[in-house]
């Protein structure tokens, strides 16, 4: 049956394909987006294996190169021409690889470009062993001896691998030493040290008061004692383990014949990439999955974890809802119940709705300025007086950031909870008025938790904003690295003082501040993920907490 | 009562089908006064000069077509149309003797004693006892056996105790509209108010739930002054001992119920209740 094209319009089925075509990209888009995000950082941790090869330079000479292959990719022999190399007659494209040699302290960096053409004898050393190192990144060669106390203990050829139990083991004890050296650094001398301060400070502020009588001084002296005698302590006792710990050293020898040798303090962990069987590998790729979440990062954040990223980025997240949410609340009901509805309140209205407009940088700017400045600069002026000319509150911060990004999503806050007071039947507003109650109660009792659901909306709406924010976090707050956790075991446990690590920022920090670029690249993706993993965790749980509302206060059929 | 006959057959044979009662208003307490009120939306007049005395442990019924002030006259007794932006009220209204426009009347305590139910059930999104115990929590009591008491009461009165006894920490989204709208009036009840105002309470509602209603109003006429709109002239008939006819913003004729069905004074008024505009 023939159907005319202007019935077929009218019918609404281009119309159809229309919509569901434009949802169809949209969720190809973000499925994709994921995907390349996920694919690229994920490889990262997996234990690839190690390649030697035989590489013969322009020259013509032979040398062993012994790594990780990264990538590989075609390149036209134009371009390797113009580079200074010679390429026969003839040859159009060439294969090249980006190979990961490692031994940044002897090779100047990580990454090696070589063109396949100059590779031969592909090989998979089973004895060959990669090392995380502390400092310089990763090392790749072979075992041929152990050193203890500058005294070589054992020895092996370069092709064997009897020795790796007893540097395996060595490995261990080293980590446990190191392990207990990071308990007592961080933890007991930081609260020593914390407490020693805060002495200091007191004396200070004693000294400004004008109280500074021998007999408090003598008070604080005393104290002070104690605590430079419990922090020499401490300190032998730390020394006490840092001679065992620097005991051992491994000798190591690369593919291309130097010697190196390496302490065990500098290990972090050790491994035969080509004798792992799957499941090691596996194992291995749980292990290293788990040090990004939860460590510290190493080497200017292109090695470890990005925990204390992760755990800003909540932290930060978590205050500004707690600071948006009654602001935002109070303000939209004032503006829907109790402001009349003239000139002047859909000007405030309209200007609500623009500042959701205003470019984020200029909230960064506006709150170092105001926040940072002005309010930071009183506060230590009238509270923190004793530790000036260092500021307290009157630098970047964890509550300026805050504080910042509050009013950043506050206009998302209103809107969404005006909305949702909006949505409120008059009939439930007048049942609970033609009962005797105020305005204020039927407010309190009914309206706002009807109203709830809505409120939840925009603090999930202001979550998302705010934890993807970058810009304004620069300005007021967020460092690429910060030696504490805003959140710790010394009273008063949360600083809002401190400068913390953001995840966004985290990300901008590694891909274009990083010096180690290559290495740095797969990080970025891994954060990335991460970073929507934060995010959407963190929605989820608004959205739970907003059904939840939603069931209870379910809105009546009317 | 019988639920057979209609309102205009009813009307020309045995006076609405009830014992005729022999009710004069002149012999009434006088329970609301209204004293030649005028009430503005803005500057269209929906009440034009309204006298009129609601006795006291009665049922009056309002009566009249669509946008003839009944309603807005019902909710001037309870100053609900304060809610209204650009309500003027001229005139003055009493409830016992004291005008509930003066200067300094605590509003919410007016409405505490003066009651209403509206059209569409409107319960709160909380449980049935908490919307029954919400008018005494709001006045601050939180005595957990005198709240009990109260709730038993107020279901009892409303006729709802046997249904709802069982599901009290139940939301009360769950009921039937018609039990929705009978937990309504159980609140309202709850707070002991002197007066009922019901503003078309069954218009909502299937015919059942209209019979259990107007049984309740019925039940309830002894301890409360009770003020009901109404579209439906067969209601007015059955449940009321006074009943007023409004017309565009006017009372027409106000009598009892009795005397303004069979016998009314007005042309009007008797050209609606046999149906011939309205």
């Amino acid at each position: 049956m023939q159907v005319s094209l202007k019935k077929w319009v009218a019918s609404g089925s281009p119309w159809v394909w229309l919509n569901a075509g434009a949802v169809a990209i949209s969720v190809v888009l973000v499925l994709g987006l994921l995907g390349v995000i996920a694919s690229r950082g994920l490889v990262h941790f997996w234990p690839s294996s190690l390649q030697e090869y035989q590489f013969a330079d322009s020259h013509g000479s032979q040398m062993a190169v012994l790594g990780e292959r990264v990538q590989r990719e075609q390149v036209t022999a134009e371009q390797i021409r113009n580079a200074g190399l010679e390429v026969p007659e003839g040859v159009q494209i060439l294969d090249r690889q980006l190979i990961k040699v490692g031994n940044r302290d002897m090779y100047g960096s990580d990454f090696r470009w070589v063109l396949e053409r100059q590779l031969s004898d592909l090989n998979y050393p089973e004895n060959a062993v990669a090392i995380e190192r502390r400092e310089w990144g990763n090392f790749y060669g072979y075992i041929v001896g152990v050193k203890e106390e500058g005294q070589v203990v054992a020895q092996q050829s370069e092709t064997d691998n009897q020795l790796w139990s007893e540097v395996l083991d060595r490995t261990e004890r080293a980590t446990s030493i190191y392990k207990n050296i990071q308990r007592l650094e961080s933890g007991t001398i930081g609260a020593v040290n914390y407490a020693l301060e805060k002495l200091r400070l007191a004396e200070r502020s004693l000294v400004l008061d004008g109280l500074d009588t021998p007999q408090n001084l003598a008070e604080l002296q005393a104290e002070k004692v104690i605590l430079e005698a419990e922090y020499a302590r401490l300190e032998t006792e730390l020394m006490a383990l840092y001679t065992p710990f620097k005991r051992d050293a491994l000798m190591m020898v690369t593919a291309d014949g130097q010697h190196k040798e390496i302490n065990f303090s500098d290990i972090v962990r050790l491994y035969q990439p080509n004798s792992l069987s799957l499941w090691q590998k596996m194992q291995h790729y749980g292990m290293k999955l788990v040090e990004f979440v939860s460590d510290d990062p190493r080497e200017a954040n292109t090695e470890g974890g990005i925990f204390p990223a992760i755990f800003g980025t909540v932290l930060m997240v978590m205050i500004m809802s707690l600071i948006v949410t009654p602001f935002g609340v109070i303000a939209a009901v004032y503006l829907r119940e109790y402001a009349s509805q003239g000139f002047i309140t859909r000007t405030i209205r309209i200007a609500v709705n623009n500042l959701a407009g205003v470019p984020s940088i200029v909230y960064g700017v506006f709150g170092l300025g105001f926040f940072v400045y002005f309010i930071g600069g009183n506060l230590d002026q009238l509270f923190y007086a004793p530790a000036l000319p260092s500021p307290t509150f009157g630098t970047p911060g964890l509550l300026w950031a805050s504080l910042t990004l509050a009013l950043l999503t506050l206009p998302v806050v209103i809107v969404a909870t005006e909305e949702g007071l909006s949505r409120i039947p008059r009939s439930v507003r007048e049942g609970s008025l033609a009962l005797g109650a105020t305005k204020f109660e039927t407010l309190m009792r009914v309206v706002i938790p009807m109203a709830s659901p809505a409120m939840m909306t925009g603090v999930i709406l202001a979550v998302a904003r705010a934890a993807g924010e970058v810009a304004p976090l620069m300005l007021v707050g967020v460092v690429k690295l910060a030696p504490n956790l805003p959140l710790d075991m010394n009273a008063p446990f949360l600083h809002l003082e401190r400068k913390f690590m953001h995840l966004g920022f985290h990300i901008y920090d590694v891909g274009f501040q990083s010096p180690n670029v290559e290495a740095a690249r797969p990080l970025v993706y891994a954060t990335a993920l991460m970073l929507v993993v934060v995010i959407a965790v963190l929605n989820l749980t608004a959205i739970a907490i907003r059904n939840r509302l939603r069931e209870k206060y379910r809105a009546l059929d009317m | 009562m019988s639920s057979t006959t209609t309102a205009t057959h009813a009307m020309k044979f045995s006076a609405l089908g009830r014992p005729v009662q022999q009710l004069n208003l002149a012999d009434e307490t006088p329970c609301i006064e209204v004293k030649d009120m005028h009430l503005y939306y803005g500057s269209s007049k929906a009440l034009n000069g309204i006298t009129m005395q609601i006795p006291k442990k009665r049922i009056t019924a309002f009566i009249g077509p669509s946008g003839c002030g009944k309603s807005t006259l019902l909710r001037s007794f309870n100053r609900m149309n304060d809610l209204v932006d650009g309500v003027r009220i001229e005139g003055e209204v009493t409830i016992d003797g004291h005008d509930i426009y003066a200067k300094g009347v605590d509003v919410a305590d007016l409405r505490r004693r003066v009651g209403m139910v509206f059209q569409k059930p409107n319960p709160f999104p909380k449980t049935i006892y908490e919307n029954v115990a919400y008018g005494l929590r709001i006045q601050g009591i939180n005595n957990k056996r005198l709240l009990d008491e109260t709730v038993e009461w107020a279901l009892r009165s409303a006729a709802l105790w046997d249904e709802t006894k069982d599901r009290l920490h139940e939301s009360a989204l769950g009921m039937s509209g018609g039990q929705q709208q009978r937990l309504v009036i159980a609140r309202t009840i709850a707070v002991k108010p002197e007066i009922l105002l019901l503003d078309e309470p069954a218009s909502a509602l299937d015919p059942i739930s209209t019979l259990k209603i107007e049984e309740l109003i019925n039940d309830l006429k002894d301890r409360f002054t009770i003020v009901i709109v109404t579209h439906n002239m067969q209601q007015a008939a059955r449940v009321s001992d006074y009943t007023a006819f409004m017309y565009l913003g006017q009372l027409l004729e106000f009598d009892s119920t009795d005397k303004l069905f069979t016998n009314p004074a007005n042309k009007q008024t008797e050209d609606y209740i046999t149906g011939r505009y309205g």
